[in-house]
């Protein structure tokens, strides 16, 4: 009787978030389709196939001006510590010429004073903080982002 | 003195003299026999030595470069190859064999006399000991790396651009070599500070 008491408590608990997405959902926006659930805490689930990578070198374009820039090629095992940079043995200065590839902009160089260091500031060095590679995978829950030109365009809301 | 020498006469007068007892035949086949067995043993000798089993079984060995190594492509990837550490370390080739042999001796001292017996110690050493190693691929135009590729065998057009325009630019007209870009595939690097990307126009052609 106590362990089936427990299982109904942790099952409720297992449902909040659902119910609670639930509530949101009817704030408008269409309800997400949750991946995993709902189905029984007992039941295994199989996994989704892992999503494919996009390393194409092929720069996606910005959604605001200061984003920063999504990473078009492979980065696996790219070293980032006290070391070495990897990143920086091809976006840096003075490698550029030989790696051809789009140097660090100035922003890099300046401390939080706005002081042009000459080389990448501390608080820019771990790059992966703000750049990031893209998997295939599609986005669980919706967005309705649009970028300043259609803004300025008056197009509808939620149009791309 | 004298007596030595007599001694050392006597021997060589025999020793020139042709054989009674055992045909010219026999003789040629058993020291032929005699050279396989000895090569064979050595050949062994040499093989038990060159499993990564072997190499790992020093903790120095198992505790830093394996545990790095099993992160990388080189310990798993889509096409189900392994590159054990003999693959990268010893060469195949036989001569640069015994070379290698005779340098790992120094490693059994190493051991012995504990030299680098914790991961502070090693990370110390590294940068001295990958410094060994790069110049070792360099002298040797990477002949580990080719063992498994191949710069004739590579299909650039399936290659991504980045890497494609690098090997077409610096690899296929012989300008560099495959470690003078490709440092740290297997393992951690060391400080860099100084050691310049093989695309870097101060890096010297081979
Ligand atoms: C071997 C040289 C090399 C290394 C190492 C490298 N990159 Fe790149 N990167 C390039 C090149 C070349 C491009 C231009 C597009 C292309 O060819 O992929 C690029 C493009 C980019 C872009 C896109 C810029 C834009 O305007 O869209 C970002 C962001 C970037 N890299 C970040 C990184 C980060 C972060 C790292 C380290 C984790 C890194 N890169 C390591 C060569 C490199
Ligand atoms: C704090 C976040 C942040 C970090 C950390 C950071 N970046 Fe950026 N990066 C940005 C932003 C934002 C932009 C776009 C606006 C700009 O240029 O400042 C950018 C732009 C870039 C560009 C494109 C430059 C151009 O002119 O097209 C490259 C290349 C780049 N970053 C590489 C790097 C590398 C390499 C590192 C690591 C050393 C790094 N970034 C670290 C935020 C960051
Ligand atoms: C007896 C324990 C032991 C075994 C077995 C061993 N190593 Fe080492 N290895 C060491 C030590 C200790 C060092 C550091 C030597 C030094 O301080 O110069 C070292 C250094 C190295 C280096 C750096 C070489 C250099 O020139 O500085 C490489 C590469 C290496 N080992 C690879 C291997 C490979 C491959 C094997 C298997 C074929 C192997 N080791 C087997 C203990 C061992
Ligand atoms: C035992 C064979 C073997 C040896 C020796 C070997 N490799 Fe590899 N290498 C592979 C395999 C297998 C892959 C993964 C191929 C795949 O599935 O994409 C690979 C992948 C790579 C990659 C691609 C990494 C990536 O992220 O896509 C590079 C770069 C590379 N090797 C460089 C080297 C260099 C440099 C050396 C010499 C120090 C070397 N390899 C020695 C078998 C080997
Ligand atoms: C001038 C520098 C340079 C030289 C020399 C060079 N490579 Fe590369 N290689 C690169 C760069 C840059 C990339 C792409 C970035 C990365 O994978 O880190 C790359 C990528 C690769 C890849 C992955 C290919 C892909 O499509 O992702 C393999 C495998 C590889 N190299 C093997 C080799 C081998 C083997 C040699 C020697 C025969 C060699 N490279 C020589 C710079 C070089
Ligand atoms: C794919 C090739 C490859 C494989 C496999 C590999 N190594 Fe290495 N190893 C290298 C290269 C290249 C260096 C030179 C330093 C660097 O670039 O990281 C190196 C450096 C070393 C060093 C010098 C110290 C250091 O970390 O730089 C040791 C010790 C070593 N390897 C041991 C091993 C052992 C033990 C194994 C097996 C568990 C192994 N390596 C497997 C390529 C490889």
């Amino acid at each position: 009787m106590k362990t089936r008491i427990t299982f109904a408590a942790l099952a409720l608990a297992a449902a909040m978030p659902l119910l609670v997405s639930g509530v949101f959902a009817a704030d408008g926006a269409a309800p997400a389709k949750v991946p995993s659930g709902p189905h029984p805490i007992t039941q295994e689930i199989p996994a989704d196939p892992m999503a494919k990578e996009i390393t194409d070198d092929h720069k996606r374009a910005r959604n605001y001006a200061d984003q920063p820039p999504l990473i078009p090629h492979a980065i696996r095992d790219y070293q980032i510590d006290l070391n070495i940079n990897k990143c920086m043995t091809c976006h840096d200065r003075k490698n550029t010429e030989g790696s051809q590839a789009p140097m660090i902009s100035v922003t890099h160089f300046q401390d939080r004073d706005g002081q042009t260091l000459g080389a990448v500031s501390p608080r820019r060095y771990f790059c992966t903080q703000c750049h990031v590679p893209q998997t295939d995978a599609q986005p669980i829950v919706g967005n309705r982002f649009r970028d300043i030109d259609s803004i300025l365009a008056g197009g509808k809301e939620g149009a791309k | 003195m004298k007596g030595l020498l007599s001694l050392a006469g006597r021997f060589w007068r025999v020793f020139s003299r042709p054989s009674v007892h055992f045909s010219l035949g026999f003789l040629t086949l058993g020291g032929f026999l005699a050279g396989v067995m000895f090569w064979g043993g050595f050949n062994t000798a040499l093989e038990v030595t060159n499993k990564e089993a072997f190499c790992i079984s020093c903790h120095e060995m198992k505790n830093n470069p394996y545990e790095e190594l099993k992160q990388t492509i080189h310990f798993t990837n889509r096409s189900g190859v392994r590159a054990t550490c003999p693959d990268c370390h010893v060469p195949h080739d036989w001569t640069h064999k015994i070379g290698r042999k005779m340098q790992a001796s120094k490693e059994v001292w190493g051991k012995i006399f504990g030299t680098i017996d914790t991961r502070e110690k090693f990370l110390d050493k590294r940068l001295e000991l990958a410094t060994h190693e790069w110049e070792r691929l360099k002298s040797n135009n990477s002949l580990e790396c080719r063992n498994c590729h191949s710069a004739e065998s590579m299909d650039i057009t399936r290659q991504n651009p980045r890497a494609a325009k690098m090997h077409e630019t610096y690899l296929f007209t012989g300008e560099r070599t495959c470690i003078d870009c490709h440092k740290g595939i297997a393992h951690r690097l060391p400080d860099m500070k100084g050691v310049e990307p093989g695309w870097n126009g101060t890096v010297s052609a081979k």
